[in-house]
């Protein structure tokens, strides 16, 4: 039998098995996500396309200031998930473990700028359901603007909330040193995740804030 | 660790209740799916019957249209997400495809025993949402009855497949790179049994549909609670947008039903055949054609829904291009018995079954694809009997045919093959007297769902419950005599079929690793020695 | 279908085809059945037919029954789809009769403003185009006897249409599911020689669908905006109906029955250029089947040309 490292499942054969069956995992869960939102955004565009004044009038009520923030927040957090990474691959270990705290730092502040434009949005009546004060000629079809931007907005919060979580987690085991150049895979595996929760923002962002002021 | 023939098998390792609740094995996990399908199996056969009972007569005399309401949507929620979809890729795949490839296990076992704790949880919510009173609108929940209108516990059953939906993505994905990962040396991917390559089909489909009926769900769920959402036409929103995301998952979903049947029946063919499948290579490509092609012919349910003539038109040609693998597969299967060395053992004789009633199955609905008849026919009972002819006929007899033939594999007893024969050969008879009679009352033009119904339609529907009654009983048969099998049936030997594949090569049952040897492959699948 | 009457233009054809596919189908099932048998007694485990010299694969009869099947079903296509754009293509001196569905019974109103429940009265031979929509939840009007069916739905006119050929009376069914009495949610289609149906006509005195609408484009207030003597800017309905309006975002629509339906139950999704978004919505406080009648009454105030579609 060969050598097989503690870190190794015992349904795998070494090593690289099952690292290639992780990322491939990982993968295939991504490809899911993707479905998941792709309803979202595809009732978005019916929807615009039925009523593209009221999508327009409903994205022009968005802050899109705390939008912009929020992207730069987490393009930023991107950035330094992938530094971590970096640092693991080449034998760091303080400040790979820093980087992933930071970067659940900056997935914890979008989260925060987030709720500070719910609770703004509360105060105008524009939460279908909870509070929804708005007349004029679109306040009817604008409703479903709104309902998917919750819909779609808090579906992206919850993945960014769990990858805080994930991140946190990922940071102590770093610091516990479970990680070692030839063995991260769970770190990569949650930067790929939090890549993905970035990219969908990239595709939000745009559909839910800019369009209605181009 | 040296191989004897005195090592514990799977069985026997870890018997408490709880090693097996928290058993990483896919073999015990596996069986774990069957003990559950098998309730529910049950649990939506009596709905059914019920059912049955009531339109033995024109009155609705049974029961208040509620409740039988209640009844079909009962059926169709338990039967479709809890019992057909995770079948056989749950029990039979779940056991035998890291058997197939030679590996130890799945990919990730853990995850494995979560999608079994999630379908047990979505089951619960099920149940619950039963003992509370129901559901009513079809397990189809099209808005707005379902989010503005009913008065049932749509949420309940809402969530209840909304977790089992996660069940059946992670199984999906689990499945996926154990395939692509696990194989063991010299399994290439042409060498593969047809059994895995419809599990491959099967779990992308489920990987990358499922999540769109989970969002879908979502939607119907907060827009019942909130009563504001995008299905509410009071709103400019559209209820037909709702069909549209629920058949791009619900048309998928056919096939993950039918391909692992087909990958089932693959096996036993070649096994009772004694040859090698004809045209491997094709039937290879008409599963993946199959899971592909399946995503883009959602829209030929829609052709009276409202959706535009040319949408119909582009729907209909590509729901006829789709039969043609299933055609091929049909062919094929028949091309496989020329000069083969046939016995007609019960798998047998399942699978012989299948074949036949899938390609009724088919064939029919050939009808529906057609838009000037679909017209007509839709929402008939024509319809009714199509999709029974292709889950009962076709995925309930492939999984019962596949679960006989591997039985003595999975619990290392012999099943009493003349009465599984005869419950086989009962169950072929009691089917098409129970669903041949609809698709005369779909041509008669008789809707379904319907509580009562003109008197016109007695006979025909009287025909159809005698003919369930004796269905029931033929499914009731096999639950006996396996059951019995499993303390007096005879010991059985590693390989009794004389089959090729890895799963026949070590031993019955298998030790909790699969192999006490990793097993090396040199050649294709279904090397039997031909004249 | 050996009961079912052929009552409609459509039946005979839909029946033919049906048949032909049945053919079709059922000399494929014999063939493989026929195969499947052969094989099993010729094969069957220890006669002594000759197994040598078989092959697992063969190009030729592969592509044969992949591309044999696939160009007839290609033909079967081709036959549907030619029918299928008949029988969503009403003719142009199509009679109109309005169909509103609700939980759970239909009501019909003929363009001279008789109404009936649960019933439809047409004469032979006539082209009927029916414009449908729903109160509540989705429904589906559906005659076997004519081959017909579509889905009825909220918020959106759809349309179907026939041309009977026997007198006689047929069933009607709703065949999509709607709720608890949706197998008791059917009536009857009475088809009626052109000289009864002149005399079933006559047989009630009754005002016109516009004339039924004109009294409520009063009783709801419409006037109070609409009509030209008016002091409030809203837009004038003479010669409304077929015309093309502009839109206060650019946009341009044509005043079909869905505009007006769209203009009183959301009146502020489509503002017409230059006035004022003051309409208030008659969500649920206008039937639909009154709604019908108001589009009746602006039709009558001058329409621009018929408009062939409805809801698609």
């Amino acid at each position: 039998m060969s050598y097989r490292a503690a870190s190794v499942q015992e349904q795998f054969d070494d090593a690289s098995q099952q690292r290639e069956a992780s990322m491939l995992g990982m993968w295939a869960f991504l490809a899911t996500e993707v479905l998941f939102f792709g309803v979202l955004i595809a009732a978005y565009t019916l929807c615009r396309v039925r009523f593209p004044e009221a999508f327009a009038a409903g994205s022009r009520r968005t802050d899109v200031v705390l939008g912009t923030l929020e992207t730069a927040v987490l393009l930023a957090s991107s950035c330094t998930v992938a530094l971590a990474v970096r640092d693991l691959q080449l034998g760091g270990r303080r400040a790979a473990m820093w980087l992933l705290v930071a970067t659940a730092a900056l997935g914890a502040t979008f989260l925060c700028i987030h709720g500070f434009e719910y609770v703004t949005e509360y105060r105008e009546g524009l939460i279908p359901i909870l509070h929804y004060a708005q007349d004029g000629p679109e306040a009817i079809p604008m409703q479903l603007f709104f309902f998917l931007y919750y819909v779609t907005t808090l579906f992206h919060g919850l993945h960014v909330t769990i990858g805080v979580v994930l991140l946190l987690v990922m940071a102590w085991r770093t610091r516990r040193g479970d990680f070692r150049p030839r063995y991260h895979t769970p770190v990569e595996l949650s930067a790929l995740y939090w890549h993905l929760v970035d990219i969908v923002w990239i595709f939000v962002f745009p559909l839910m804030y800019l369009v209605g002021r181009a | 660790m040296p191989g004897n023939e005195q090592a514990p098998n799977y069985l026997q390792v870890g018997t408490t209740l709880r090693s097996w609740l928290t058993t990483h094995d896919h073999k015990k996990i596996g069986i774990l799916y069957a003990l559950a399908i098998t309730f529910f199996f049950f649990l939506g056969g009596a709905a059914a019957a019920l059912i049955r009972l009531e339109l033995a007569t024109p009155a609705g005399d049974l029961m208040t249209a509620k409740t039988y309401n209640k009844m079909f949507t009962f059926h169709g929620v338990v039967m479709v997400w809890f019992f057909l979809i995770p079948s056989i890729p749950a029990t039979l795949g779940n056991f035998l495809l890291p058997l197939m490839i030679g590996a130890r296990d799945v990919a990730f076992p853990r995850l494995n025993l979560l999608s079994w704790y999630l379908y047990i949880g979505g089951g619960l919510f099920t149940v619950a949402c039963l003992l509370m009173g129901g559901v009513d609108t079809g397990w189809t929940f099209y808005t707005p009855f379902s989010t503005m209108f009913s008065n049932s516990h749509v949420i309940l059953a809402v969530v209840g497949v909304f977790i089992v939906g996660f069940s059946s993505i992670l199984t999906g994905l689990n499945f996926i790179v154990t395939v692509h990962t696990m194989r063991t040396r010299g399994m290439t991917w042409f060498r593969l049994p047809l059994f895995v390559w419809s599990m491959y089909g099967v779990s992308l489909v489920m990987m990358l549909a499922t999540p769109v009926l989970a969002m879908t769900l979502v939607l119907i769920a907060v827009e019942r609670l909130g009563g504001v959402g995008i299905f509410d036409p009071a709103l400019g929103g559209d209820p037909v947008l709702f069909q549209h995301f629920f058949w791009f998952y619900s048309h998928p979903a056919v096939y993950i039903m039918i391909l692992p049947a087909m990958g089932v029946v693959s096996e036993v063919i070649t096994a009772s055949v004694r040859r090698r499948i004809f045209g491997y290579r094709f039937m290879v490509y008409s599963i993946l054609g199959i899971a592909v092609v399946g995503f883009t012919v959602w829209g030929h349910h829609m052709f009276v829904a409202g959706q535009s003539m040319y949408a119909s038109i582009v729907f209909s040609i590509l729901s006829f291009i789709i039969a043609v693998p299933s055609a091929i597969k049909v062919f094929n299967w028949t091309a496989t018995l020329y000069k083969g060395d046939i016995t007609f053992r019960a798998p047998m004789i399942y699978a012989l079954g299948f074949v036949g009633l899938f390609m009724v199955g088919g064939l029919t609905g050939l009808f529906l694809a057609a838009t000037a008849l679909d017209v007509n026919l839709t929402d008939t009972y024509f319809v009714v009997a199509h999709f029974h002819y292709i889950m009962v006929g076709g995925a309930v007899m492939a999984y019962l045919g596949g679960v006989h033939f591997w039985w003595p594999k999975i619990t290392g007893r012999m099943y009493p093959e003349s009465w599984a024969r005869f419950a086989a050969i009962v169950m072929f008879f009691g089917f098409n007297l129970t669903f041949f009679p609809q698709f005369l009352l779909g041509a008669e033009g008789m809707p379904r769902r319907y509580h009562e119904y003109p008197a016109k339609y007695e006979l025909l529907n009287v025909l159809s419950s005698a003919g369930a009654s004796l269905l029931a009983l033929a499914y009731l048969l096999p639950l006996g005599y396996l059951l019995w099998s499993l303390a007096r049936g005879g010991k059985a030997p590693d390989n009794p079929w004389d089959a090729r594949g890895l799963e026949w090569e070590t031993s019955s049952p298998p030790p909790p690793g699969n192999f006490l040897v990793q097993p090396e492959v040199e050649g294709g699948p279904y090397a039997y020695e031909e004249p | 279908m050996s009961t079912l009457p052929q009552a409609s233009t459509f039946a005979g054809r839909v029946d033919g085809m049906f048949y032909a596919l049945l053919a079709l189908s059922g000399v494929v099932v014999l063939g493989v059945f026929v195969a499947m048998i052969w094989f099993a007694v010729k094969y069957r485990h220890g006669t002594a037919a000759n197994r040598k010299g078989n092959s697992h694969r063969d190009m030729g009869l592969e592509l044969a029954w992949t591309l044999i099947p696939l160009l007839m079903f290609v033909g079967i296509f081709a036959w549907s789809v030619k029918l299928w754009i008949e029988l969503r293509t009403p003719p142009a001196d199509a009679s109109t009769v309005y169909v509103v569905a609700r939980q759970w019974m239909w009501k019909v109103q003929h363009p001279d403003g008789r109404r009936e429940i649960n019933t439809l009265h047409v004469p032979v031979g006539q082209p009927i185009r029916l414009v449908m929509i729903s109160e509540d939840v989705i429904h589906s009007f559906y005659v076997p006897a004519f081959r017909i069916k579509q889905d009825v739905l909220p918020g959106r006119y759809t349309d179907q249409w026939f041309t009977a050929t026997q007198p006689g009376t047929y069933d009607l069914f709703c065949a999509e599911f709607c709720g608890t009495d949706h197998s008791r949610m059917g009536g009857s289609v009475v088809v009626m020689n052109m000289a009864d149906y002149q005399r079933w006509l006559r047989g009630e005195s009754h005002d016109g669908l516009a004339a039924q609408g004109a009294a409520l484009f009063r009783r709801f207030g419409c006037s109070g905006c609409h009509d030209p003597a008016a002091g409030v800017h809203a837009p004038d309905l003479d010669g409304l109906y077929g015309s093309t309006v502009p839109l206060a975002d650019g946009t341009q629509v044509r005043a079909d029955d869905r505009y007006i339906h769209d203009s009183i139950v959301l009146p502020l999704s489509q503002v017409a250029a230059g006035y004022p978004p003051v309409m208030p919505s008659y969500q649920g406080r206008i039937g639909e089947d009154d709604i019908l009648a108001l589009t009746a009454y602006i039709k009558s105030r001058g329409a621009t040309q018929e408009t062939p579609h409805a809801g698609q």
